[in-house]
């Protein structure tokens, strides 16, 4: 079970990725790398669970801080460069 | 009370990862960036809520218990947070949603002016 | 540019769900910390300082990509000396791993055998690092420093409440994790000789809550809670800390960095050792990053604030 929950925590990424690579708006690359970085976090955590080591769960954990460092970040720069929704961002 | 544990747990991670699974398919098939963002924000709280609850039911000592529920306070605190400052920017640099009248209005028009 | 600063932050992600795949807890922290955290962060905001376009240039760089494409093809053909990935004939696993992985509990008490490497044994490289990441300070200080006049309260007042309804929510559950993330980061920090952990990861997270606070709260409300030369003073002190350790162990009668003379019993003296020159790491990383990161933002403002005069 434990290894079912990884793999759908896989294909979720791989699709998260390509909302990424595709995203037509910057705010959709920013809800992608948000929602990887969660899907990290449920990853690796299941991962220390799967391999047998708990020491995993503290990188889970920083990984949860950094995420949400970063996304409020950009989100704080992106009002800064007053983007516009008509430009296509490649 | 193995046995119901194991079962319990399997099931919360099976909830879990159905409901990631989801919001990984609403992230790629839904029309504009606010669906998608409920999408993903909705599923995205709940899933991991579970599959963490699911790892604690099988969590081997008291002190990986005591850190999945930390990682699933912190989740439960930042997920919606950042969901929220992130349609809060998108509003403010003017992203409008698609809103269906508008199609309508649109539709009418392109009727109208062949006829 | 925005799309790839975010791809790269992917890469961060993805590239240390490799380590903890390949079973490299330390490095998947570092990488998770410094890699995916800090790095797209100082990168968002030197682009928000240049603009997001490239200017236009009108002759073509074939000279530069010439140099580029020999550099490559020799960095190539070095590679190609090198043993397969691996392989267990390659010098490094020949004599000094063994050592590492065999001895390392006893001769430094330390359960983290990554801790004790990269303190202990590879202490005169560690040195160097923080002496690098201090001279990146002094760097950014020397570019791009902002001469200004002082703020009148009453403007920051005015700041801090448009800025208060702006990011309502936004703050008050900052204010609730902040103490928890300072919390963690010196968990982090003292935890390094049991578990995956140590300066560097500290230093990082450290920063990270001080970098969140002056995101939200604005830079004037900032810098009266941070005094500014009070952490230029640290990050020296942090770099100091490191060596003075090293002399003591001198003056002790041993070797530079040779920690098992600072006490009577040769594994407290280890142990001791490694605890100081782990808080010196932190001190300079934390404080770097956090100076790096004012600059920036005050150079942003200080922009900011002639394109407004000159419109």
């Amino acid at each position: 079970m434990l290894i079912a929950a990884t793999l759908a925590i896989l294909v979720v990424m791989i699709l998260a990725i390509i909302r990424g690579v595709l995203g037509p708006t910057l705010y959709d690359r920013i809800l992608a790398v948000n929602m990887f970085g969660t899907k990290t976090v449920l990853l690796i955590s299941l991962l220390g669970f799967v391999m047998g080591r708990p020491e995993f769960l503290d990188i889970a954990m920083v990984y949860a801080l950094i995420n949400f460092v970063s996304v409020i970040c950009i989100l704080r720069y992106s009002d800064a460069f007053g983007f516009k929704p008509q430009e296509k961002d490649s | 009370m193995e046995t119901i544990l194991s079962i319990s747990s399997a099931l919360c991670l099976l909830i879990g990862s159905f409901l990631c699974l989801s919001g990984g398919v609403g992230i790629l098939r839904f029309p504009d960036f606010y669906t998608r963002m409920h999408a993903v924000g909705v599923t995205d709280t709940l899933a991991a809520a579970m599959i963490l609850i699911g790892l604690m039911l099988q969590g081997p000592e008291w002190i990986a218990i005591l850190k999945l529920i930390m990682i699933l306070l912190m989740t439960l605190f930042i997920s919606p947070t950042a969901s929220h400052a992130l349609a809060q920017a998108a509003i403010r640099n003017s992203l409008w949603p698609l809103i269906d009248t508008q199609q309508e209005t649109a539709e009418e028009k392109s009727h109208r002016t062949p006829s | 540019m925005f799309a790839v600063v975010m791809l790269s932050g992917i890469y961060g992600l993805l590239s240390a769900s490799f380590f903890v795949v390949m079973d490299a807890v330390d490095v998947a922290f570092t990488e998770a910390s410094v890699g995916a955290g800090i790095s797209t962060l100082l990168m968002l905001t030197a682009v928000a300082m240049t603009g997001r376009t490239e200017h236009v240039t009108r002759h073509k760089p074939y000279l530069a990509f010439a140099v580029v494409f020999v550099t490559g093809c020799l960095l190539i053909y070095g590679t190609l000396d090198m043993p397969y990935f691996g392989s267990p004939d390659a010098p490094s696993h020949q004599h000094v791993a063994p050592r590492y992985i065999n001895d390392s509990m006893q001769e430094t008490g330390m359960p983290n055998m990554v801790t004790s490497v990269l303190a202990s044994y590879r202490g005169f490289d560690t040195f160097g690092e923080v002496t690098v990441i201090f001279t990146a300070g002094i760097g950014v200080l020397a570019l791009l420093s902002v001469v200004r006049g002082r703020e009148s309260d009453a403007e920051i007042e005015t700041l801090n409440d448009s800025m208060h309804e702006q990011y309502l929510i936004l703050r008050i559950v900052i204010k609730m994790l902040i103490p928890f993330i300072l919390l963690y980061a010196f968990y982090v920090q003292f935890h390094g000789d049991f578990g995956p952990g140590g300066g560097f990861q500290a230093g990082v997270i450290f920063a990270s809550a001080i970098i969140l606070y002056v995101m939200l709260f604005g830079l004037g409300t900032a810098r009266r809670v941070i005094n500014q030369s009070f952490i230029q003073i640290l990050s020296a002190i942090g770099v100091l800390i490191y060596g003075c350790v090293g002399l003591v162990s001198i003056l002790n009668g041993g070797s530079f960095l040779d920690y098992s003379v600072l006490s009577d019993d040769a594994l407290a003296g280890q142990h001791l050792g490694i605890l100081l020159i782990e808080l010196g790491v932190g001190c300079t990383v934390a404080s770097v990053m956090i100076i790096i990161f004012f600059k920036f933002a005050e150079r942003n403002e200080y922009i900011q604030s002639k394109n407004g005069k000159s419109t």
